[in-house]
């Protein structure tokens, strides 16, 4: 089976960022990352592998040529293919989805498409379902349980109140990450090592079929959100000082 | 005449209060507000939905929500009743839905917003887990958008019933089929529209002290939410995670239980109206963010606060 993995690399989540020209922000101090939900979908599609042997494991990005070492991690982590769709401006949801649809009919036939239900950079919690409309299959989001059998997918999709919805899909079909699914794995040093030698094939828009770029939606101004002032420390015994915070809570804040 | 459609999300058969947010955000333009209910009896709704334009009725024998069925329907129902501009909470059920209907539409979504101007296409929403906040500009006919629950203050406004009128669901290929719900031994609160959270950190220290927790959220009938660490650690399960790798919530009341105050969990409830800090360490960097702190052992302070609210009850 052709396995895919669609992986967005984004900033680090303790990154502390800054505004660049009102619209981007300063890339200069930036760790990159592989996108966590997109962990949890490169090690679940490395165990689908490992229990169906002769299958490939294919990651794809899309982005600035930055990508690559991200595309690395991947391949460090036991994947056997990686594709870079390059683009140096960025794309809507639509137009992203698009590329990545061509990416993979370029690439081959798919089996299982894996991806991280949201990436956390713009989470957006889209390009998943609109990838499965370009490509015409079903996709099931927020994923924590993953089954392959009898030639169908079943899978488990956390709703609310700690309830789960059991999806089932034909192949092909997306399915959309989130926490609980796996432990993704490090690579191992062997694996940074046989990395190393792969060939990232390098892919234009145009040659995924995205002829031109008319993004739908735009950014006009990026801000960073107002800080809280800093709040009351109450100091008092326990007994004194938890009833003195009931008390602004309910008289103060008015919460209660 | 503009058009604003709403998708109404019923819960145990009752409009959830994200639907009043959205209601009140549509009431800010002069467009007509068409809501769209799956339903075989609208009756028990019409005195909440008074003074909207329209309510769209699909009967849907009381089937549960399915994905492929639910897009169709909305998607041609946007299309033939050419709405304007289409509103769904940010919740569950509606982060799956929309962009399964803003694919079929081939038309722009600004998901999770905070701030909007439906028609005019402009909107904000928090990126970056909330470090930034993004304003968008949607071009298109067909403008969608998923608006985080929590954050417009309901305004009521009385008016008329609004007309009924009755369209069938799509008949479709279903490729995304729900065979069955799981449901926990206990209901839990969903934190993403939850009223108060009581949340815990890794100073909880082990997966039994939740209770100490859950027992605090009993009497204030909060949710219970944790840090990464805390989940990471395996104290508590990981859809109670909040933070930048969980939910982000934003509730009137946030107690964070010996949670230091990493950015990863800041940003996922740092929205909060007001913001209380339990933490024995002074320097904890939660300090500098909570609007009320106590510098205590949670293992002491939670059980005096649970006493002291029910004293007061």
């Amino acid at each position: 089976m052709n396995i895919f993995v669609c992986m967005k690399q984004v900033p680090d989540t303790e990154a502390s960022l800054s505004i660049k020209d009102g619209t981007g922000i300063n890339e200069g101090n930036i760790k990159w990352i592989m996108n966590p939900y997109d962990e949890f979908a490169v090690e679940e599609a490395l165990k689908l592998k490992e229990k169906n042997p002769g299958s490939t494991v294919t990651v794809i990005s899309l982005g600035p040529d930055r990508v690559d070492s991200t595309l690395r991690t991947a391949l460090a982590m036991g994947v056997d293919k990686a594709v870079h769709v390059q683009s140096s401006e960025p794309l809507d949801d639509l137009m992203t989805a698009a590329a990545l649809a061509g990416a993979i009919r370029k690439t081959g036939e798919p089996g299982i498409i894996f991806m991280g239900k949201q990436a956390i950079d713009n989470d957006s919690y889209q390009v998943h379902i609109r990838l499965a409309e370009e490509l015409k299959v079903g996709v099931a989001t927020n994923v924590t349980a993953f089954q392959f059998a009898n030639n169908q997918v079943t899978v488990e999709r956390e709703i609310d109140e700690g309830a789960k919805e059991v999806i089932e899909l034909a192949l092909p079909c997306i399915v959309a990450a989130t926490k609980g699914l796996n432990t993704p794995r490090y690579a191992s040093v062997m694996g940074i090592m046989k990395a190393k030698k792969i060939e990232i094939q390098k892919l234009s828009l145009a040659d995924c079929g995205v002829a031109s770029v008319t993004n739908q939606v735009t950014v006009t101004k990026y801000t960073i959100p107002p800080e809280k002032p800093q709040g009351k420390v109450i100091t008092a015994e326990p007994a004194q000082a938890v009833k003195e915070l009931v008390r602004l809570l309910r008289e103060e804040a008015k919460v209660l | 005449m503009s058009k604003i459609g709403i998708y109404i999300e019923l819960k145990n058969n009752q409009l959830k209060k994200s639907n009043r947010e959205m209601l009140t955000l549509a009431r800010r333009s002069s467009a007509e507000i068409h809501a769209v209910v799956f339903a075989d009896d609208v009756f028990p709704y019409l005195n909440d939905l008074a003074g909207i334009h329209t309510l769209i009725q699909v009967p849907d024998q009381n089937r549960p929500y399915e994905p492929d069925r639910y897009a169709e329907t909305l998607a041609a129902i946007i299309r033939d009743r050419q709405l304007d501009a289409f509103l769904a909470a940010h919740s569950a059920q509606g982060k799956d839905l929309l962009p399964r209907v803003a694919a079929k539409l081939k038309s722009p979504l600004i998901t999770d917003c905070i701030d909007l101007d439906p028609l005019a296409g402009r909107a904000v929403k928090p990126i970056y887990a909330g470090k930034i906040w993004g304003e968008y500009q949607v071009h298109g006919d067909r403008k969608l958008y998923t608006v985080r629950p929590n954050v417009i203050q309901v305004v009521e406004a009385g008016g008329a019933h609004p007309q009924v009128v009755k369209v069938e669901a799509a008949v479709v290929e279903i490729r995304t089929r729900i065979s069955g719900v799981k449901r926990p031994d206990f209901q839990k609160i969903d934190l993403t529209e939850a009223q108060i959270i009581v949340s815990g950190g890794r100073a909880i220290k082990a997966k039994e002290n939740f209770v100490i927790l859950d027992d605090l959220a009993k009497v204030l009938s909060a949710g219970v939410g944790a840090s990464r660490a805390a989940v990471d650690a395996g104290f508590a399960s990981s859809d109670m995670q909040v933070g930048q790798t969980g939910k982000v919530v934003n509730p009137k009341l946030y107690i964070a239980c010996g949670i230091s105050g990493a950015i990863q969990h800041f940003v996922g409830m740092k929205t909060s109206k007001v913001i209380v800090a339990i933490n024995k360490d002074p320097e904890a960097p939660i300090f500098k963010k909570a609007d009320y702190g106590i510098v205590g052992d949670l293992f002491i302070v939670v059980p005096l606060l649970k006493e002291e609210l029910q004293k007061q009850q």
